[in-house]
């Protein structure tokens, strides 16, 4: 729709809007931002022909921030309204937006199945192991000890592993990204719209707020030791034995993305009551 | 329409027997058969818990009239055998006019039928079966049937070629042949002759609703499977495909609704379908709709609640959740057919309003319409395809801009110069998240004057008859309500029948003026709670002296029960 002929690449600041973020100072979502705009820009997009669709949380709040269409939704639904978008806009370039809370927690189910619909969706989820927008509650990532008002002592609980669940649900593209390293995090968001079907991009993207520990993050996270693997047994041990902070693609698989049934011509709606029509066989 | 012992106007029959037994089967040929016959006709199932066999009855009602209402009893129960028949004692009311048809291999009528006083008779049914190669006892029952109420050998024939593959035609043939003869030797119930009509569909109020849906221009379903909504899914997916639209099936309601939130978002009229329980997980993403102001709508096939319910029977009790389910000020529209057909036309017009209006609207269909089968005079859909408010490319695009009649210009994704964020956030008229007081309450107002100015014309009720006494109804009541008015008129008794199909926005002026120089109204309802009552006296202040009907699911409402509490009413007025 509307496809330019030939327009001039844009830049990543016109990818983005003159809207204030309400993120905190130091927040990763800001470098999470400018990965974003920067990969739409290094894809030759224009911004009406991309669609950011998010939830609710600090990470969900990227929709108005950048010059795209946008979609600011409920809380964890975000991965179905794009799915509902892209199967009737398949022309648009669709990026689902969330966080550790909104795409684990309440959206928990709709990860499953989005990673085995396999639509065509780059899913990044700003991951920063805690609720940063109701002010430091433990989320699905939160490490069991995290001591917090609504738990105290931690929950006890052990995380969830988003990278392994996605490969069991038969994800095709997981990647690991660091805020950190915008560069770094456009460039594999590249790598995510480009792939065809579904793919998972998960972003350390640190609370400095209520998780300042996690300005460490930086000196843990580096490059992976080995390229991205197409065997799913490798990638699951992989996924499993890391420590959390490899950075990179981590599995891509060749799986086909998910076919819509399309009728070649289309018929009158009036022709479908001739199944309700008292006619008689042959008639 | 009285019913004299030679000839009648309208006959009910039931055909029971356990899984198997193919009393579906015969049921929908005889609904067939009495189809191309001219008569009009209606087939309600009901059946035991089980997922797969377990016992059955098909219910049908055919009438020289046009109705998809119950009769107050039903005149020829036959079983093709008794097991756990008895079950179904409440839906199958019977009286001393009334035959019972049994096969004496089967063993006794069932206690809880013989007392009733009905006639009892006997057909060998699976005798005769047995007598003609691959005969089936169903066969010999549709025979009998069709022979009872006077179905014309020629229209049965019809329907069997017209159905049955050609293995088993020449034998349901040969057994509906020999059926139909057995039934000179029983009491008749014969109709009156009828006219072969053109333009008459054979159809489900599902059915309808997904036809109505694809009319009006939805291109895009996502839902989520519930009985008794399923058989509207089961339409859909090639029908749409046909028509150059996308379904997917969602792994919950939670995704079904934000599903087509996002397609209509992007430009594609949509629509799910649902029961209570689906509506009840919608309900926060609808207000998403009506913040956002996306366009959905979303079809309600009432079943019996709360909770899990009776997932099979028909109630009248979402009126609450569909009207005041969402948090916040959450203007949105409801719908209600009025009819089985009105299933198709009430589905059209919700899609309409919800994309001239961008506002969520949900259409409360039930159990009884959505699976009663039933030979209706086509529906005639409006021909226009509601053009939504587009946006052209400006460098001062509001989405939400403050207008007169509330709805502002919606751009779609693509369109150059437009682009926007559709938030369920409060906003500004740009769109951008605000938590200021103004924003609030010009976008609040903005929302409610959508509503408040539109102006569904004549299509709000249908309105029949004149009267100081009038019924109201709203959905499947009113089928049985227009029969108990049609008998207090013969009687000489004059009444007037509202039956609402706008149910939100409210439509207090109109609904003073169809009631006009009424002294006493009868609200009938299908819900314990009188949800449409004190609807009526909240959002219409309804001004004259009221009486309540109502009683929850699951069996329908009968035209005696509905003559009867007019009759209380009269004498009490009296």
């Amino acid at each position: 729709m509307n496809a330019p002929l030939q327009a001039a690449p844009l830049t990543a600041k016109e990818f983005k809007s003159d809207y204030k973020p309400v993120w905190c100072p130091g927040c990763g979502d800001y470098s999470v931002l400018a990965a974003v705009t920067k990969a739409l820009a290094n894809l030759a997009l224009r911004p009406e022909n991309v669609a950011v669709v998010s939830g609710i949380g600090c990470s969900s709040r990227i929709p108005a921030y950048t010059s795209c269409y946008g979609f600011h939704g409920v809380h964890g639904r975000s991965l179905p309204a794009a799915t509902g978008l892209k199967v009737a806009r398949p022309d648009l370039t669709v990026l689902v937006a969330s966080g550790d809370g909104d795409g684990y927690s309440i959206g928990g189910n709709h990860f499953l199945h989005a990673c085995r619909r396999n639509i065509d969706l780059t899913y990044i989820v700003m991951d920063n192991h805690v609720y940063g927008m109701t002010k430091g509650q433990p989320s699905p990532t939160t490490e069991p000890d995290w001591s917090s008002k609504l738990a105290p002592g931690g929950t006890g609980l052990r995380e969830f592993h988003p990278l392994v669940i996605a490969l069991a649900s038969g994800a095709n593209f997981i990647a690991r990204a660091f805020s950190g390293d915008p560069n770094g995090t456009a460039a594999l968001i590249e790598q995510a719209v480009r792939h065809p079907g579904f793919s998972f991009v998960e972003v350390l993207s640190p609370c400095v707020t209520f998780r300042p520990e996690q300005r460490a993050w930086k000196e843990r996270a580096r490059p992976a030791p080995v390229g991205p693997t197409d065997d799913p047994a490798r990638a699951a041990r992989r996924l499993m034995t890391d420590d959390g902070f490899n950075i990179g693609v981590l599995y891509q698989g060749k799986r086909a993305p998910y076919g819509v049934p399309v009728a070649a011509k289309h018929a009158a709606p009036e022709s479908l009551a001739a199944g309700f029509a008292l006619k008689e066989v042959g008639a | 329409m009285h019913d004299t012992a030679a000839s009648r106007d309208s006959v009910s029959l039931a055909l029971a027997g356990s899984g198997g037994a193919g009393v579906m089967t015969a049921g929908n040929l005889l609904l067939e058969a009495a189809a191309l016959a001219g008569y009009c006709a209606i087939m309600t199932r009901t059946s035991g818990p089980q997922i797969r066999g377990g016992e059955a009855a098909a219910m049908l009602r055919i009438a020289t009239f046009p109705t998809d209402g119950q009769d107050d009893r039903v005149d020829v129960l036959a079983a093709i055998d008794w097991q756990n028949v008895q079950r179904f004692a409440a839906e199958l009311p019977l009286a001393a006019g009334s035959v019972i048809l049994g096969d004496p291999e089967q063993g006794q009528v069932p206690e809880v039928f013989a007392r009733s006083g009905a006639q009892q008779a006997q057909v060998p049914l699976r005798k005769l079966a047995k007598g003609i190669a691959d005969g089936w006892p169903n066969m010999v029952a549709l025979g009998v049937l069709a022979g009872l109420v006077g179905l014309p050998a020629e229209a049965l024939e019809r329907a069997l070629r017209r159905s049955m593959k050609k293995k088993g035609l020449e034998a349901g043939l040969a057994a509906a042949k020999l059926g139909m003869a057995q039934a000179a030797g029983l009491p008749s119930y014969a109709l009156r002759p009828a006219q072969p009509r053109a333009g008459q569909w054979l159809v489900t109020g599902n059915e309808a609703a997904g036809y109505g849906a694809l009319h009006a221009g939805v291109r895009f379903v996502a839902a989520y499977p519930i009985t008794p909504a399923t058989e509207l899914l089961e339409w859909l997916p090639p029908a749409i495909v046909k028509v150059g639209g996308a379904m997917v099936q969602a792994e919950d309601e939670l995704a079904s609704i934000n599903m087509i939130l996002g397609a209509s978002y992007g430009g594609v009229p949509s629509l799910t379908a649902t029961s209570g329980p689906g509506l009840a997980l919608m309900t926060e993403s609808i207000g998403l709709g009506v913040a956002a102001e996306i366009p959905i709508v979303v079809v309600d096939v009432m079943r019996t609640g709360p909770s899990t319910g009776i997932a099979t029977k028909a109630e009248q009790a979402d009126l609450n959740i569909a009207l005041y389910g969402m948090h916040g000020d959450a203007p949105h529209v409801v719908l209600a057919p009025n009819s089985l057909a009105d299933c198709a036309n009430a589905t059209a017009w919700a899609v309409q309003i919800a994309e001239s209006l961008q506002v969520p609207a949900i259409v409360l269909s039930d159990q009884y319409f959505g699976q009663a089968r039933g030979v209706v005079e086509a529906p005639v859909l409006p021909q226009t395809i509601f053009p939504r408010n587009r946006a052209t490319g400006s460098d001062t695009y509001k989405r939400y801009a403050i207008t007169e009649s509330g709805v502002s210009p919606m751009a779609i994704p693509g369109t150059r110069g437009t682009t926007y964020t559709a938030d369920g956030l409060e906003h500004n008229e740009r769109g951008l998240p605000s938590s200021q007081a103004a924003d609030h309450l010009a976008q609040v107002e903005k929302r409610a004057r959508k509503l408040a100015q539109f102006d569904p014309g004549e299509d709000w009720a249908t309105v029949e008859g004149e009267g100081d006494t009038a019924i109201l109804t709203f959905g499947s009541c009113t089928g049985p309500a227009r029969e108990a008015l049609a008998r207090a008129r013969a009687d000489g008794a004059q009444a007037r029948l509202v039956s609402v199909r706008l149910l939100s926005p409210a439509q207090p002026e109109r609904l003073k003026r169809a009631l006009q120089g009424v002294k006493r109204v009868l609200v009938v309802e299908q819900n314990h709670g009188g949800q449409f009552l004190r609807y009526l006296r909240a959002d219409c202040e309804l001004q004259c002296e009221t009486h309540s009907l109502r009683r929850p699911g699951p069996l329908p409402f009968r035209p005696a029960e509905i003559l009867a509490a007019l009759g209380r009413l009269r004498r009490r007025a009296a």
